[in-house]
C-alpha cells in the first residue's frame, strides 16, 4: 500500500527538488530580486508592487491580458472540441490527418511567422486585399486584442486537442458500454458520460492555453499590442541601458497570478475522481459514420484545418516567393532560398534535432516522476513540485537566460569554455522552459489510472518500480506522447533564451538560423525556408513518436487479450 | 600560470610598439570573437575579407540583439571569452563603458576625419570607434502608395499631414538606439524641446504603429503592412537594392552617426581584435560596406569614389546633416528621460493618440469649408492638448529629474528622487486626460460646424 513514504520516493523528491532549484528557482531569484529592492535606498521593499497597482497603465494591461487569456480559451476550445470528437468516437479516415498535422500550429518559428501572418491576415494582406478588391471590405483580424486572440486560438489550441484527445482515448469502452445499457445515446452521452471522463485532459490543455497566453509576448509584440502584461514586462526588460524595476515587478505578478490559475484548476477537479480500473478494451467504441455524417465531419474538419494552417501555407509561399510586397500573391517563385540554407547551414538542423529531443526526453522524464510524485505520494510539500515547474511558464526566456549566464558563467569547462553557454546548459534551458507542457500531459493521464490497479500488481508481488514500469507508465502512455510532442514541437523553434546563451554558431539551433536572416531584407525568403524546415523536422520527429506509440500499443494489446 | 602571463604582457607591448603598421599575421591569435547585430550579408562579407587577409584567424561571428549583447557582456565578464563589440547604437557602447566593460584602443587608420557633421566619428576617449555611418530617413512602399493614391513624403513635417493618417510607422526610441537618435535630433532642430515633441506627435498621431525592434518597420514597409516607415538610411537603401518595391530619402533635419565597434574588457584575442577595428576602417573594410545588399555609409570620404551611382554621400552632399548641430553631452543627460516619455506618450497611448489626432483633422478639414470661430478656438485648444508635454524645457535639463530615469546604481551611496514608476504614472494621467479631451473638443467642434 502507498501509506509510508517509501526510501524511493523521497530521493525522486530530493533530485527533482534540487534540479527546479538549480536550474530555475536560483537562477531566475538571481533576476528577480530587483522587483523587491527600493532603488534609493537599496533595501528591501514591496514599494514596486504599491506603484504596479496604481499605475492605470498596467492595471490596464492586466485586464486586458486577462480578457485576451479567457477568450482565448474559449474560442481555441471552439476550435479543438470538434476535431478531438470526431477523431475519437468515428471510425474516421481524417483521424490521422488530424493526429499528424493539429499540432503543426504550435511549432510558428519566430519572426518569419509573423511576416507570413501579416502577408496572409494583415490589414494589407492576401485575405484583406482580396475582400476589398472584390467585395469592398475589410476584416481586421490581426487589429487590437481580436487579433491577439485570433493568433493564440489558433497557435495554441493544439493545447486542447492533444490533451483532450489522449483523455479521451484513456477512457475505456466499458464506462460507456454501461451508459449505454442504462439508455444513454448520441451527443447526450458525449456529454454527460464521456466528456465528464476526459475532464482532466480537458482542463490540462485549457489552463496550458490560458497561462501560455496570458504570459505570451510573441503574438502581442508582433500584433505591436503593448497594453498587455507581459509585453510590458519585456519591453521594460529589454530597454537599452536602464533597468526598469517594474519589468521584474510585472514578471513576478504573471508567475504568481499563473500560479492562481493553476491553482484554480487544480481545486476544479478536486474531490472528483476520474479514474477507471477497467484497461481491457483498449479505448472508446467506434462507429462507422453514416454517408452525410461523414460529409459534414469531413467539411468541419477541413475548413477548420484550412484556418489553423493558413500561417504555414503562408510561410511555404513566403519560402518560395521572390518579392511579396502589397499584392495577393507573390510576384514570382523561386527556389533559391532553399539552395542558400542548405549550403549555408547543415549543423543548425542537427543541433535543433538533439537540443529539441534532449529537452523533451528530460521533460517527460521529469513530468512522469512529478506527476507520480503529487498524485500518489504522501510527502507534505509534493504539491510544490508541480506549482514550481509550472512557474517557469510564466518566466520569460530572457528572464531565465540572463539568470543562467549570471549563475553558471564562473564555471569553466575543460576545453575553455563557460558552462552558461555550453550546449548542454542550452538543452536543460530548453526542458524547463517547455517542462509545464509535458509536466500537464504526465498528470492527466496518470489522473485517469486508477490507483487500484497498481495496488493489485503490487499485492501479486511485483516491487513499485516494476509496478511503475508495466503497468502505471503503460497505461499513461498516450498523455506521455502528447507530452513529449508538445515539449519537443516548442523547443525547436524557441529563440528568447537560446539567442542569449549561444556562445558559438556551430552550437546554434533553426531558431537562430532564422533569427540571423530575419536582420535583413534580402534574407526573408532564406528565414521563411528554414522556417519550412523546422516545421517539416517537428512534423517528422512527432510522426515518429506517434508510429513508435502505435506499434508499442498494438504489441500490448495483442499480448493482453482479445480485440 | 607566470610564463603564460609573462608571455601575454610581452605580446601586448609589442602590439601595441608596431600597432602603426599593419600587423603581421603571425602576431595574431588565432581567434576572434566579435559580438555583432548586424545581419548576416555583412558579417559574411567583413568575415571572408578579415580571414583572407590574416589567413590564420578564425572569426567567430556571434549574432546577439544589441539589448541582448549588451546583457551577455555584462553577465559573463568575469569569464569573458568575446573581443569585440560590433553594432550601431553609440548608446550601447556608453553603457558598457560605464560599466567598465570596454578597454582603450585608438585606431589610427588613415584618411577617417575626427567627426561627421558635428557628430564625433569615434569615442573621444577611445573606447570604441566608428566604422561607418547612418542617417535616419523616410522609406515607402511604392505599391502601397500608388493604391492609396498617397503622395510621396520628403520631410518629417509631411508625415504629420492628414493623408499620411494610420499609414506610418516607427520604432520606440527605447528600443533602439538609432531610433533614439532620430527623436533626439527632432529635439534638437531649431525649434527646440518643446516645439519638437509638438512635431514628433503631431507626426505620432498619424501612426499606425510603434514596432517593437527596429528592423520591424522596414518589414512592415516591404511586407506593406504600412506605406511608410521611418527608418535609418541602410534598411531603405537595402531593402530597394534586394528588389522590393520601396524607396528612401533623407529629409533635411537628420543627423548621420557613425556605427562602433570597441575591444571589450579582458578580450582572450587582443592582437586579432585591434587588427579587426583597423580592418573595419581600412579601405578594404570602407568598400564592403558599399555592397548593395550591406548599403552602409563608409566614414573614409576616399573610398566614395568607387560607390555606386546614386549612393548618397555625407562628406560631400552638403544637404544631409547640414541643419543640425546635435550636442552629444545633452543628449546622453536627458537619454532615458526621452525614451520614457515617447513611450508613456505615444507608445502606450498610440490608441488614444490617434483617435484624437484623426478627429481633430476631420474637424480641421471641416473647418477649412466652413469657417466657424468657435470651433476654431476648440480645434486650437484640441491641438494644444495633443501638443502639451508633462516635461518642460527647464526640467529636462536638471540633473536630480533625469537621475531618476538612471536607475542603474552603480555604486551603493548612489542617490536618486523618487521613482520613475510614479512619475510614469503621473504622465500618463495627464496624457490620457489631454488625449480624450483634445477628442471631445474636436467631436464638439465637428458638431458645431455641421
Amino acid at each position: 500500500m502507498l501509506s509510508k513514504i517509501s526510501f524511493g520516493e523521497k530521493g525522486l523528491f530530493f533530485i527533482i527538488a534540487l534540479f527546479l532549484l538549480v536550474f530555475l528557482v536560483g537562477p531566475v531569484i538571481q533576476v528577480f530580486y530587483v522587483a523587491f529592492i527600493d532603488v534609493n535606498t537599496n533595501t528591501l521593499t514591496l514599494n514596486n508592487f504599491a506603484d504596479f497597482f496604481s499605475t492605470s497603465l498596467f492595471r490596464e494591461s492586466f485586464y486586458n491580458s486577462f480578457y485576451v487569456s479567457a477568450m482565448s480559451v474559449v474560442v481555441a476550445s471552439i476550435i479543438a472540441l470538434p476535431l478531438a470528437y470526431y477523431t475519437s468516437r468515428f471510425e474516421f479516415k481524417g483521424s490521422v490527418i488530424i493526429q499528424s498535422l493539429g499540432f503543426i500550429p504550435l511549432i510558428m518559428p519566430p519572426f518569419v511567422g509573423a511576416v507570413a501572418m501579416q502577408l496572409f491576415f494583415g490589414e494589407n494582406g492576401s485575405v484583406n486585399l482580396y475582400l476589398e478588391n472584390t467585395f469592398g471590405f475589410k476584416i481586421p483580424f490581426m487589429d487590437g486584442l481580436n487579433g491577439v486572440i485570433f493568433v493564440q486560438s489558433i497557435h495554441y489550441f493544439p493545447f486542447i486537442l492533444l490533451n483532450l484527445s489522449a483523455a479521451l482515448n484513456n477512457i475505456d469502452k466499458s464506462m460507456e458500454e454501461s451508459a449505454q445499457n442504462l439508455g444513454s445515446r448520441g451527443f447526450g452521452l458525449f456529454r454527460k458520460i464521456v466528456f465528464p471522463l476526459a475532464m482532466p485532459g480537458y482542463i490540462a490543455g485549457a489552463v496550458l492555453v490560458f497561462i501560455k497566453v496570458f504570459d505570451d509576448l510573441g503574438t502581442p509584440l508582433l500584433l505591436n499590442v503593448n497594453n498587455m502584461l507581459a509585453p510590458q514586462a519585456y519591453l521594460r526588460i529589454s530597454s537599452i541601458g536602464i533597468d526598469d524595476p517594474m519589468g521584474y515587478v510585472i514578471a513576478v505578478v504573471l508567475v504568481v497570478f499563473s500560479l492562481a490559475a493553476l491553482g484554480i484548476a487544480g481545486w476544479a477537479l478536486k474531490g472528483k475522481d476520474y479514474s477507471t480500473t477497467q484497461k481491457g478494451g483498449g479505448g472508446l467504441n467506434k462507429r462507422k459514420m453514416g454517408k452525410w455524417e461523414a460529409v459534414g465531419a469531413y467539411s468541419i474538419v477541413i475548413f477548420t484545418l484550412l484556418i489553423v494552417l493558413s500561417p504555414h501555407l503562408a510561410l511555404t509561399m513566403l519560402s518560395f516567393a521572390t518579392i511579396w510586397s502589397y499584392s495577393i500573391f507573390p510576384d514570382a517563385y523561386t527556389t533559391a532560398h532553399y539552395a542558400e540554407v542548405f549550403t549555408e547551414t547543415p549543423e543548425f538542423i542537427t543541433n535543433t534535432l538533439i537540443y529539441a529531443s534532449g529537452a523533451a526526453v528530460l521533460d517527460i522524464i521529469l513530468g512522469v516522476s512529478i506527476a507520480y510524485l503529487v498524485i500518489r505520494s504522501k510527502i507534505k510539500i509534493r504539491k510544490t513540485l508541480d506549482y514550481v515547474a509550472m512557474s517557469a511558464l510564466a518566466v520569460p526566456g530572457l528572464v531565465l537566460a540572463i539568470g543562467y549566464l549570471r549563475s553558471f558563467s564562473d564555471i569553466e569547462l575543460p576545453n575553455g569554455q563557460i558552462l552558461a553557454s555550453w550546449w548542454l546548459m542550452l538543452v536543460i534551458a530548453l526542458a524547463v522552459r517547455r517542462l509545464p507542457y509535458a509536466l500537464r500531459a504526465c498528470t492527466a493521464a496518470l489522473q485517469q489510472v486508477s490507483v487500484s490497479l497498481e495496488e493489485a500488481s503490487e499485492n501479486l508481488g511485483a516491487s513499485k518500480f516494476k509496478t511503475i514500469r508495466k503497468i502505471t507508465i503503460p497505461l499513461m502512455a498516450g498523455g506521455i506522447l502528447a507530452g513529449f510532442v508538445t515539449s519537443f514541437a516548442t523547443a525547436a523553434v524557441e529563440l528568447s533564451a537560446t539567442i542569449m546563451l549561444i556562445s558559438s554558431e556551430s552550437d546554434a539551433p533553426l531558431a537562430y538560423g532564422i533569427y540571423i536572416f530575419m536582420q535583413s531584407a534580402s534574407g526573408r525568403g532564406a528565414g521563411a525556408a528554414l522556417g519550412i524546415i523546422a516545421v517539416i523536422i517537428v512534423a517528422g520527429g512527432t510522426y515518429a513518436s506517434h508510429r513508435f506509440m502505435e506499434k508499442s500499443r498494438k504489441q500490448r494489446e495483442v499480448s493482453s487479450e482479445d480485440e | 600560470m607566470r610564463v603564460k602571463s609573462v608571455k601575454k604582457v610581452l605580446a601586448t607591448a609589442v602590439a601595441s610598439v608596431v600597432l602603426v603598421g599593419p600587423l603581421a599575421a603571425a602576431e595574431l591569435e588565432n581567434k576572434l570573437v566579435v559580438i555583432t547585430s548586424f545581419p548576416k550579408d555583412l558579417t559574411k562579407s567583413f568575415k571572408k575579407g578579415f580571414e583572407s587577409k590574416y589567413p590564420g584567424v578564425k572569426v567567430e561571428m556571434l549574432k546577439k540583439k544589441t539589448t541582448a549583447g549588451i546583457k551577455y557582456i555584462q553577465e559573463t565578464k568575469k569569464n569573458n571569452k568575446a573581443d569585440i563589440y560590433w553594432v550601431s547604437a553609440p548608446d550601447a557602447f556608453e553603457v558598457l563603458k560605464d560599466d567598465g566593460l570596454l578597454q582603450v584602443y585608438r585606431s589610427e587608420t588613415k584618411g577617417i576625419p575626427e567627426t561627421i557633421g558635428t557628430y564625433p566619428l569615434s569615442d573621444p576617449d577611445g573606447y570604441y570607434s566608428g566604422v561607418a555611418a547612418a542617417g535616419y530617413g523616410i522609406m515607402w512602399n511604392k505599391r502601397y502608395l500608388n493604391a492609396k493614391k498617397l503622395p510621396t513624403p520628403a520631410q518629417w513635417k509631411d508625415l504629420a499631414k492628414p493623408v499620411y493618417h494610420g499609414h506610418v510607422g516607427m520604432s520606440a526610441p527605447s528600443r533602439s538606439g538609432t531610433t533614439h537618435l532620430t527623436v533626439e535630433t527632432m529635439l534638437q532642430s531649431e525649434e527646440g524641446w518643446a516645439d519638437g515633441w509638438k512635431n514628433i506627435k503631431r507626426m505620432a498621431g498619424n501612426f499606425k504603429t510603434v514596432t517593437e525592434r527596429s528592423f520591424g518597420v522596414p518589414d512592415g514597409v516591404n511586407t506593406g503592412s504600412f506605406g511608410v516607415g521611418i527608418v535609418i538610411d541602410f534598411f531603405g537603401l537595402s531593402s530597394k537594392a534586394s528588389g522590393f518595391p520601396v524607396d528612401f530619402t533623407y529629409p533635411r533635419y537628420t543627423a548621420v552617426v557613425p556605427a562602433n565597434a570597441g575591444i571589450i574588457n579582458n578580450a582572450p584575442h587582443i592582437n586579432a581584435a585591434r587588427a579587426f577595428v583597423d580592418y573595419l576602417r581600412s579601405n578594404d573594410g570602407q568598400k564592403i560596406l558599399l555592397e548593395p545588399k550591406i548599403s552602409r555609409l563608409p566614414i573614409n570620404p576616399e573610398t566614395y569614389a568607387q560607390a555606386p551611382k546614386g549612393f548618397p554621400n555625407p562628406f560631400e552632399d552638403g544637404s544631409i546633416g547640414k541643419d543640425i548641430k546635435f550636442d552629444v553631452k545633452l543628449s546622453k543627460s536627458r537619454y532615458n528621460l526621452v525614451n520614457s516619455l515617447f513611450d508613456v506618450m505615444i507608445t502606450y497611448r498610440l490608441e488614444d493618440l490617434s483617435d484624437a489626432t484623426k478627429a481633430l483633422q476631420e474637424a480641421s478639414m471641416l473647418l477649412a469649408k466652413n469657417d466657424n470661430p468657435k470651433a476654431k478656438k476648440l480645434i486650437a485648444e484640441g491641438w494644444a492638448l495633443i501638443d502639451a508635454t508633462p516635461v518642460s524645457d527647464e526640467l529636462s535639463l536638471k540633473d536630480d529629474f533625469t537621475a531618476v530615469f538612471k536607475t542603474k546604481r552603480k555604486k551603493r551611496t548612489d542617490k536618486v528622487y523618487g521613482r520613475q514608476a510614479e512619475v510614469e504614472e503621473k504622465w500618463d494621467r495627464e496624457v490620457k486626460d489631454n488625449y480624450q479631451k483634445a477628442k471631445t473638443l474636436a467631436h464638439l467642434a465637428i458638431d458645431l460646424i455641421k
